[in-house]
């Protein structure tokens, strides 16, 4: 069995520690070792954004960064999106605006559509749909997730 | 023109309290905070970790399978292999009773599909399996089991694997020919013929006759969650299943039967669920992993990586459809002929059926005759795909008839109107239709604001299509608990996978004059409720419900009757409604639904309420699609501009999650139509199996998608439901065709009609037009 190493990192501004195998992708840490399930697999190969966080400002597949890769890391996950205030007002949004069907891509939407509206508060349409192009959703035909997101980026702005 | 585009309409005829409103789903929070569990998200301690040991061929003879080395791995816990499975038999002549899942299967074939013996019949095709203490491990052990195989021949496409001289799959299958055993071996296991009228007769009638061949490629449900699942085999025999699945009951009583154990040994506790489009309905791990489980004396957590559910869970099938039809000068269709040939994957019973049923059924064609042929190939067996089989029969049919209108220079819709099926109308089965709204879907679009503006710019055409789906009725149960602050919690057996909790608990709240927040639904385990069949067929929010509705209708009858035994009234002069219960002519008895509820415990205790259906007034689907599309003459690339897309749901229980059906419906069938296919390599394996070479719609690839909604109501469901989950997927790839042949000039009759095709049928045409 392969040796573990010991790593130390930010996790929705707590410090964690946690032993990895270095074969363990960042998305096995956060889903087998920490419990942090929100973050989805997909495809383990880069290609539905199911499994997306925050590292360190930018956004990337959790399955395509190693778990050792997060030493020292600040990582953001789903689970840190809501505060002891309530929802995110892009959580309301898709809520309000049934942007999800099954749910299973809506961790990933959600943490690639914070990352937009953080970059860009007032996106257009076709920048929504560009930034968002990572992520897969086979229930909606992304109509409504489009529409979230412009919805809550109207109501962060007011 | 200017016109103020409205993306959502909805057409109601009659307004409820709380049906047709739009509330936040009682499942939302947990889905937008990454707490709610799905299958893969499940853990249990003790558990340790599947993975199945897969075929590399396509079609091979198993010579040995030696497991020694991965039992010597110092992590494994447990190997099987397919001589674990009992073979079990059910039914006099061996099969299994049709049919538990969506797709009927032979039970010895369904056996050998989940664990293979003798022989293996497609890529990836589990031989054996091991369980480990990691995930890694038992990765790496099943690297270790040595596989020896004799490669066969294979055949992966329809037309192919119905040649004389194909290599053949099983040496048990005979064909059967429209009812009877023909004694024929080979890879046509049935033949089926329906007719109406006589459709030689009507062809002589016709001015105009349109035939054309088309074919389609193998595409897959693309759920974003691969199947997953944790199974522990107790030490008192009983099996508990976690995971995620339309059907709850139907996989539960399938692996009981591959197990040979009695149904209810079997408990099935659904997960959240990330998707399904029918592709969730047979067992695929889990009796591997109940097998692995007993012998390891510890649960066993698996779940599939993409590769693997693409290559080897059931797609739906590629087909070969002949389309044949005839019209008067004055624009009636007189005369239809279909043949349909489809890819069952390795074993028996594909969707053709109700591909045959579909094809014409949109319109009232006097004479006409389709055949059917079940056609097994090297690939995974089919699964159900959202209006399984529709899609491929309406490409064609719709591309036909679009032609027909051309030639005889009718306004698309307007030829459509003028042969719609209607109540009464016979299909080519004999079956003749109750009140259907395709009419309306159809004038719906004509007055559309869509179809009314101008096309502008160059290769930029557009394109229309219709489709039918007949729906599903079947079991579901649903029990009603009053708690005594007035709420009400609800159980159900039905796996949410797009809002139906809200659906269903809104059908209830209606009935009981209750917000349909103080519903409270679970969704729970099959220990805890009747026989609910699974979501799919668009039967959810329609038959399970119609089963909430019978549960609140028992609720309120019993505390009307609570209310006149606290009164000491009679309980006929006692009514309800609008969650008000008032007796006397003054109404000067009267409680409100909570209030009466706070006195229940103290009056006779809980007043629960169930609901058990099996409705026959299923209500068919009928949806229509207008694209714009830019298509390059340069490079063949197509691009969907705008599209708006109408449906009957009947009565739009949560309108929002309607449109949603509508949308994704249209998305995957647009998917379908340009890029989606499956590239089986000369050796009869999937060469494209991962979300990079498989390209599924991404947000750039698609517009907004405008939505109708029409209600014509059911008659068959008391608030006029009919299911929408499904038609809606089948119109975009004739849409687009027909869009097609307006801005290149040529009729497409290949899916999808990706850059490669769309080309290479305008070099066949020479670059000038076979269309009209
Ligand atoms: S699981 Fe990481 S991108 Fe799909
Ligand atoms: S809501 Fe199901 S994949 Fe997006």
């Amino acid at each position: 069995m392969p040796t573990k190493s010991y790593v130390q990192t930010n996790i929705n501004g707590e410090s964690v520690e946690f032993l990895a195998e270095p074969r363990q992708s960042l998305l096995e840490v956060l889903r087998d070792t920490l419990q942090l399930t929100g973050a989805k697999e997909g495809c383990n190969d880069g290609n539905c954004g199911a499994c997306t966080v925050k590292m360190d400002g930018r956004i990337v597949c959790s399955c395509l960064v190693f778990g050792v890769e997060a030493e020292g890391a600040d990582i953001e996950t789903i689970e840190g999106m809501a505060s002891p205030e309530g929802l995110h007002p892009l959580q309301t949004a898709f809520l309000e605006n049934a942007a999800l069907q099954c749910g299973i891509c809506t961790p990933g939407f959600l943490m690639a559509s914070k990352a937009l509206l953080d970059h860009n508060p007032n996106p257009t349409e076709g920048q929504i749909r560009w930034w968002l192009a990572n992520n897969l959703c086979r229930c909606t035909g992304y109509d409504k997730i489009v529409r979230a997101v412009m919805d809550a980026a109207q109501k962060m702005q007011a | 023109m200017t016109t103020t585009r409205e993306p959502n309409k909805v057409l109601s005829q009659i307004e409820y309290d709380v049906i047709g409103t739009r509330p936040i789903r009682p499942d939302g929070a947990d889905k937008v905070t990454g707490r709610a569990k799905y299958s893969a998200d499940f853990t249990i301690s003790g558990a340790i970790y599947g993975k199945l040991v897969r075929s590399p061929h396509a079609h091979a003879r198993i010579i040995s399978i030696d497991t020694s080395k991965a039992e010597a791995h110092p992590s494994v816990k447990a190997v099987v292999t397919g001589e674990d499975l009992p073979k079990t038999v059910i039914g006099a002549d061996g099969d299994r009773p049709k049919t538990s899942g969506e797709i009927a299967a032979d039970l010895k074939y369904l056996r050998h599909q989940i664990m293979a013996t003798e022989k293996v019949v497609f890529g990836n095709q589990p031989v054996a399996a091991v369980a480990a203490a990691t995930a890694h491990d038992a990765e790496e052990a099943a690297k270790l089991v040595e596989v020896k195989y004799e490669i066969l021949p294979s055949v992966t496409e329809v037309r192919a694997a119905m040649e004389d001289d194909a290599p053949v799959l099983h040496d048990d299958i005979e064909m059967t020919e429209f009812g009877e055993k023909t004694g024929r071996k080979g890879n046509i296991a049935d033949h089926f013929q329906n007719k109406i009228g006589d459709p030689q007769k009507g062809f002589e009638q016709a001015d105009v006759i349109v035939e054309r061949e088309f074919n389609t490629a193998t595409v897959h449900q693309g759920y974003i969650e691969p199947h997953s699942c944790t199974v522990h085999w107790r030490d008192d025999d009983r099996i508990f299943i976690w995971n995620s699945c339309q059907g709850p009951f139907n996989i539960r009583d399938a692996t009981a039967e591959v197990l040979g154990v009695p149904l209810t040994n079997v408990k099935l506790t659904p997960q959240e669920i990330g998707g399904g489009f029918g592709g969730k309905f047979e067992p695929y791990g889990e009796p591997v992993l109940a097998l692995l489980s007993k012998k390891a004396g510890a649960p066993v957590k698996m779940w599939m990586t993409r590769t693997e559910d693409l290559e080897a869970t059931g797609p739906s099938p590629g087909s070969y459809v002949r389309v044949k039809m005839g019209a008067t000068k004055d624009g009636k269709i007189v005369a239809g002929e279909a043949e349909l040939a489809f890819e069952a994957g390795a074993y028996p019973g594909s969707v053709v059926e109700a591909g045959g049923e579909c094809v014409f059924a949109p319109y009232d064609i006097p004479n006409a005759v389709v055949d059917g042929y079940d056609v097994v190939v090297n690939k995974s067996k089919m699964a159900a795909y959202r209006a399984p089989g529709a899609t491929n029969a309406e490409f064609a049919s719709e591309t036909v008839v679009d032609e027909l209108a051309q030639k005889l220079d009718i306004d698309p819709i307007e030829f459509r109107l003028m042969n719609a099926a209607k109540e009464g109308t016979r299909k080519v089965d004999g079956t003749s239709f109750p009140r259907i709204g395709l009419v309306e879907v159809l004038e719906a679009l004509k007055d559309h604001d869509h179809w009314k503006s101008p096309i502008e710019g160059d290769n930029v055409a557009r394109g229309f299509a219709c489709a039918y789906w007949m729906n599903a009725g079947l079991q579901s149960a649903v029990n009603l608990a009053v708690n005594s602050d007035g709420r009400v919690s609800l159980t159900e057996g039905s796996p949410d996978i797009g809002g139906s909790r809200a659906s269903i608990s809104m059908q209830a709240a209606e009935i009981l004059g209750i917000p349909s927040e103080d519903i409270l639904p679970s969704v729970v385990d099959t220990d805890s409720i009747g026989f609910t069949f699974g979501t799919g067929g668009s039967r959810t929010t329609f038959a399970t419900g119609y089963a909430a509705i019978e549960a609140a209708k028992d609720v309120k009858q019993q505390m009307i009757e609570r209310a006149a035994l606290i009164w000491g009234v009679a309980p006929e002069s006692v009514q309800m409604d609008k969650g008000n219960i008032h007796a006397g002519n003054g109404a000067e008895l009267k409680m409100t639904f909570k209030e009466l509820a706070a006195e229940m415990n103290d009056t006779g205790g809980a007043i629960t309420g169930r609901g058990s259906v099996n409705p026959s007034g299923v209500g068919a689907a009928f949806a229509g699609l207008i694209v714009d599309i830019h298509a390059d003459p340069e490079t063949g690339k197509v691009q969907i501009l705008r599209a708006t897309i109408a449906q009957d749901a009947g009565k739009a229980i949560h309108p929002s999650y309607v449109e949603g059906q509508l949308q994704g419906g249209t998305a995957q069938g647009i998917g379908w139509g340009l890029n989606e296919e499956y590239f089986m390599s000369d050796e009869g394996r999937m060469a494209n199996s991962s979300f990079l070479d498989y390209r599924m719609p991404t947000a750039l690839d698609l517009p907004m998608i405008d939505t109708v909604i029409v209600e014509v109501a059911n008659p068959g469901h008391p608030f006029g439901v009919r299911g929408v989950g499904e038609v809606n997927i089948a119109p975009p790839p004739a849409a687009i065709a027909n869009a097609l042949s307006r801005s290149l000039g040529v009729r497409m009759e290949r899916l999808p009609m990706n850059p490669n095709t769309v080309m290479e049928t305008m070099w066949a045409n020479n670059g000038s037009s076979n269309g009209s």
